[in-house]
């Protein structure tokens, strides 16, 4: 995943790829919709705002600073990487590029498509964690993370997983297969983002009332399904353009490879869907809509980490893995290991991610290439993780993750921003108090 | 306790990655990495079971 060392791309594939991740965006409208859909209706207005506001703060500090570390514009005057020696190997640790994306323009057509994919992959992770932290977290809170986010976390991990950085090297200088692969942004964009999630949740805590003191959790069920599951059609179609422009951009893929890419993704995702709906049917007695919403969005992380590498079968079989684990982990989380995740993205976005990145590994033909998977996913849990978690707990000294009690019982919607989404609706009162 | 399970993760983390700078065998390599990513199974569960102890409790 050099782009120093790709062929350059054809103007075929230029425009294709180019055309394919101005749908992407269609994928965060997606999520944003699910994320609001699966929180309550007193706080509706300011998830989608919040979706939103962090989307424009991630993409202004990504622009300014972040794009800096990830050093995916190095042809450009002032770039260049930091490496040190170890065992004599370079590990390349951190990308120059200039500041503001200067030289964007001028930069080789791969680069520019590499830098907005960048800036579409940082708007999804910031967005994730936002979900977790539905109906407490607030809204300065959010932007400080997105900054945050945009501007250290995600740069230093696209340089290492796309930017030539040491674990895209791991084929190189260990013979590891092709080094760290992950072409839709599973690790980049959704494990970075579930973990993010998990350690907002370990910090906001949970709702009030979520987990009395004695007895079992109370459900707090989402105020719109029908945002939520019109918030999965929507993100297929955004999943199918970043998959496909993610196997351009970072596998170098022909473009006779990329129907595959595509088909690989749609199977993944029905595959998922198909086995979440059985194990609530099986568990429940009926299908749960939200769950088969969570797997349905499961199964295109999954496919983001392994699309563009495994054939159509192997597809199936990593959606229905991820399928039968979504629904059975977010209840797990919630009831055994007491995590208020009303979006259920830890399970999703962080389980889902890691789960296709390791069935990257096992399915690719290359020796080595899943000891280079397993090297990444434990990066992703044995360093980013515990540096996620220490960085927003010094955030949280400054700006405060959660709303103060008052504002908790009102709504979101009402004390962040004033007036609530349904103005005409009478919201009901929170029966979820013991 | 909290603290504790992500150190252990850390740990996991370079164990990991000693395997790759010290082993050029890829059976020892691979079980080594695999060690890595189980103790950080461990020091997940570790940090898990730490967050499961405050339920209940207002913030």
């Amino acid at each position: 995943m050099n782009l120093q060392a790709a062929l350059p791309l054809t103007d075929a594939a230029f425009a294709l790829t180019l055309a394919l991740l101005l749908l992407a965006p269609l994928a965060i409208a997606g999520v944003a919709l699910i994320n609001t859909g699966l929180g309550r209706s007193r706080s509706a207005a300011q998830a989608l705002v919040g979706n939103l506001a962090m989307v424009a703060v991630a993409a202004i500090v990504f622009a300014v600073v972040g794009a800096v570390f990830t050093g995916n514009l190095a042809g450009t005057p002032g770039g260049a990487g930091h490496s040190f020696v170890v065992a004599g190997k370079p590990w390349n640790w951190l990308g120059a590029g200039p500041f503001l994306l200067g030289g964007l323009g001028s930069a080789t057509p791969l680069s520019q498509l590499a830098v907005l994919f960048e800036l579409l992959a940082v708007a999804m992770v910031v967005m994730i964690p936002w979900g977790s932290g539905a109906d407490r977290l607030r809204l300065s809170a959010g932007l400080a993370i997105s900054a945050v986010l945009a501007a250290l976390v995600f740069p230093l991990l696209a340089h290492w997983v796309w930017a030539g950085g040491w674990l895209s090297q791991l084929g190189v200088n260990f013979s590891l297969g092709a080094g760290f692969l992950d072409g839709g942004g599973a690790a980049t964009a959704h494990v970075l983002g579930g973990i993010s999630a998990l350690a907002v949740v370990w910090i906001a805590g949970s709702r009030r009332g979520k987990f009395p003191k004695e007895g079992l959790a109370t459900a707090m069920p989402g105020h719109n399904a029908v945002y939520v599951v019109f918030g999965c059609l929507l993100a297929l179609v955004g999943w199918l353009a970043w998959n496909v422009a993610g196997a351009v951009i970072w596998l170098h893929a022909p473009l006779a490879a990329l129907p595959v890419t595509a088909v690989n993704t749609l199977l993944s995702a029905s595959g998922a869907l198909f086995a979440t709906y059985t194990v609530t049917r099986v568990r429940f007695g009926k299908p749960d809509a939200s769950l088969c919403a969570n797997g349905w969005l499961a199964g295109l992380v999954a496919s983001s980490a392994c699309a563009g590498l495994v054939t159509p079968a192997e597809s199936i079989f990593v959606g229905l893995a991820a399928g039968v684990f979504t629904p059975l982990l977010v209840e797990l989380l919630e009831l055994a290991v007491s995590i208020d995740d009303p979006s259920g993205a830890v399970t999703v976005h962080a389980v889902g991610g890691l789960w296709g990145l390791l069935a990257a590994g096992v399915f690719a033909p290359q020796p080595g290439q899943l000891v280079a998977q397993l090297i990444g996913i434990a990066t992703l849990l044995g360093l980013v993780l515990p540096g996620v978690y220490l960085i927003f707990r010094v955030l949280d000294r400054f700006v405060p993750f959660r709303v103060d009690p008052d504002g908790e019982r009102i709504g979101m919607d009402l004390h962040e921003l004033g007036g609530g989404a349904y103005p005409e609706f009478v919201i009901h009162r929170d029966d979820s108090y013991r | 306790m909290k603290y504790a399970g992500l150190l252990v993760m850390a740990a996991g983390f370079f164990l990991s990655i000693t395997a790759i700078v010290l082993y050029s065998a890829p059976t020892p390599r691979a079980g080594f990495v695999l060690s890595g990513v189980a103790v950080q199974c461990l020091g997940l569960f570790v940090a898990m079971r730490a967050h499961m102890e405050t339920r209940g409790e207002d913030r």
